[in-house]
């Protein structure tokens, strides 16, 4: 046994020599994780701990309830039910429309003759990509207003004048829209990508057998590029608990918080507005471990229908 | 004109896809264009309008970008702004390559674990208030170091790297290993001289996270001198958005103008990358690939 040990410190120390200068180049990487990626994670503490800055995290006593009075409290306010609700309301209805709009995309474009025509709708179906979160927003916010061109359209179908944000049941709405304006074209690009590696040869045969195009869509296509679907599918799944904070930052007011306040929002203003870090970090700690625990399952499951794993 | 083409579904089908094309085409450039109308409208006209717009509303004037380009806080969060994306994309470019290669060089004993190190990361993290806490501990609020330093590496990049170098055959590393070069020496003159593709699509995402970013600018800086533009733009946007959200009619000339700055502040901010995104495509497509099979 001790043997063992032995020399497999010996071969560790051999290999550090050999490999020195690798191991020199990777030690800035090493260091950057550790002191911005897991050395947060020690910060994690202070979520079972009445934080007094005096003391430091380590020296502050832990609060009651075995260090957990933090969860207690959230789990027994009145906002928990309400963020996991908007959590899962608005991640789910943005996979539901979400999620299938760029595989349509990609499908028509596919379908286009001119080439010249696909790349140009290509091209500006990517623009809203690259326009950053802080102006998407506020473009939203200026065509919701009750000036917008978005709310004067609106007003044709029955829609109120006034400024769409400071109605709670057009947020969900605004948000998965503007969502799909914006990710669509470049969400495309992997089914694209996934619709050029079919083999022709598949259609000929397909087209011999003396079927239609709807029929090798049917029965070509859409088996070519069910893999990368149900991969990005579980991808998105795995990811149901994250709902961009930034972005409803960016677009939510008081009025709406019923509809529009998530728990990452949540976390951001407990911390940094009213700076309960510890309640602040406990109610983050529940999302990330929902969420690992979310992850692990939705890539078991892939392993298990596709073969392909996430890692 | 004899050979008059038969209708068979799939023609009518066509068409439809073209129309719906040309839709989409409407839809997502649209909103774009009204903000680049509205900046150059009379700024009186224009906030007595209700509705879609097609042109300018006369008399056109240019009066907004003149207090854009004016307005100090736009200058000084621009040059805050280069300072992070200049020193930012150094650091990335470096470390990620460092990451990179050091995961495609075959041997080392302590390499998956270093690899598992880095991938955990992907899935579970501190959060935002350990985040603010450690940024606090080391001295970096109200520094530009605070918006630069937290991402220097990210991961989901790193891999889309390590896939770049790893498509590089391994014959190339082992010979100049057997020729004496050191790993560094390999990197600089092997992998990155043949990796340039990648890089380019490196650039790209990291250049336009830094063009983009405002969050970590509005929670660890208090010093308005050393915002970056999109928070400067978010403060403005959100000052003029509550003034033209409570009044309609009985706005004064000053809440006007206000209006239109907005719509001239996003035509600027916003066109530097509008016009280089076209010319990077063939780049940033292989990098979703990439990012996408292998992340």
């Amino acid at each position: 046994m001790k043997n063992k040990k032995k020399s497999g410190l010996r071969r560790l120390g051999n290999d550090l020599r050999k490999y020195s200068d690798a191991y020199m180049m990777v030690i800035p990487v090493v260091i950057f994780y550790l002191l911005f990626c897991y050395k947060p994670m020690y910060g994690i503490l202070i979520a079972f701990k009445d934080y007094s800055p005096a003391a430091g995290i380590w020296d502050s006593d832990w609060t009651s309830s075995y260090g957990f009075q933090h969860f207690i409290d959230f789990f027994q306010s009145y906002y928990f039910t309400r963020i996991l609700k908007n959590t899962l309301v608005i991640s789910i209805s943005s996979i539901i429309f979400g999620f299938p709009a760029p595989i349509l995309l990609a499908l028509l474009l596919n379908e286009l003759k001119n080439e010249k025509f696909k790349r140009v709708t290509q091209t500006i179906s990517y623009m809203p990509h690259f326009i950053s979160m802080v102006v998407v927003c506020s473009m939203v916010q200026l065509f919701t207003s009750n000036k917008g061109f978005i709310t004067y359209l609106l007003s044709f179908l029955g829609g109120p004048d006034c400024s769409l944000l400071t109605r709670p049941n057009y947020f969900v709405p605004i948000y998965v829209l503007s969502g799909i304006w914006q990710g669509i074209g470049w969400d495309a690009i992997i089914y694209l990508a996934a619709l050029t590696g079919i083999d022709q040869e598949l259609y000929e045969a397909a087209r011999i057998d003396g079927a239609g195009r709807w029929k090798q869509t049917l029965h070509v296509t859409l088996p070519g590029i069910s893999g990368t679907v149900i991969i990005m599918l579980l991808l998105r799944l795995g990811n149901v608990m994250n709902v961009g904070f930034e972005k409803i930052i960016l677009l939510y007011n008081e009025g709406i918080y019923e509809t529009a306040d998530v728990i990452s929002t949540f976390v951001y203003r407990k911390g940094l507005q009213d700076f309960q870090w510890g309640y602040s970090a406990a109610v983050g700690i529940f999302n990330s471990v929902i969420n690992f625990v979310v992850v692990m399952v939705f890539n078991k499951i892939s392993r298990k229908v596709s073969d392909v794993s996430l890692w | 004109m004899q050979n008059k083409k038969k209708i068979t579904p799939y023609r009518v089908f066509s068409v439809f896809n073209v129309i719906f094309m040309l839709l989409l085409i409407l839809v997502t450039a649209y909103p774009v264009y009204y903000i680049v109308i509205a900046s150059f409208s009379d700024p009186g006209a224009l906030s007595r309008h209700v509705g879609l717009l097609w042109m300018p509303m006369k008399p056109y004037t240019l009066s907004a970008y003149e207090m854009v380009f004016r307005n100090p806080r736009i200058i000084t969060g621009l040059l805050n702004t280069l300072f992070v994306l200049g020193t930012g994309l150094l650091i990335n470019l470096t470390l990620t390559m460092l990451g990179a290669f050091f995961l495609t060089i075959k041997g080392p004993m302590l390499k998956n674990a270093i690899a598992l190190m880095i991938i955990f990361t992907m899935y579970f993290s501190g959060g935002m208030i350990p985040g603010y806490l450690n940024i606090r501990d080391l001295k970096l609020l109200d520094t530009l170091w605070a918006l630069v330093l937290p991402g220097a590496v990210s991961t989901a990049n790193l891999i889309i790297m390590k896939s770049g170098f790893q498509s590089i055959p391994d014959s190339l590393i082992e010979s100049a290993r057997l020729d004496g070069g050191s790993y560094l020496q390999i990197l600089l003159r092997v992998m990155i001289p043949l990796s340039k593709a990648t890089i380019a699509v490196m650039v790209l995402y990291y250049g336009v996270g830094h063009w983009n970013a405002w969050f970590n600018a509005s929670i660890y800086l208090r010093d308005s001198d050393k915002f970056p533009l999109q928070l400067v733009v978010r403060n403005i946007l959100k000052l003029a958005g509550s003034s033209a959200m409570a009044s309609g009619a009985g706005m004064d000339e000053m809440a006007q103008m206000a209006e239109l700055i907005k719509y001239a502040l996003i035509v600027v901010t916003t066109t530097p990358i509008l016009v280089l995104y076209p010319f990077l495509q063939k780049y940033f497509v292989k990098g979703v690939m990439v990012g996408a099979i292998k992340g």
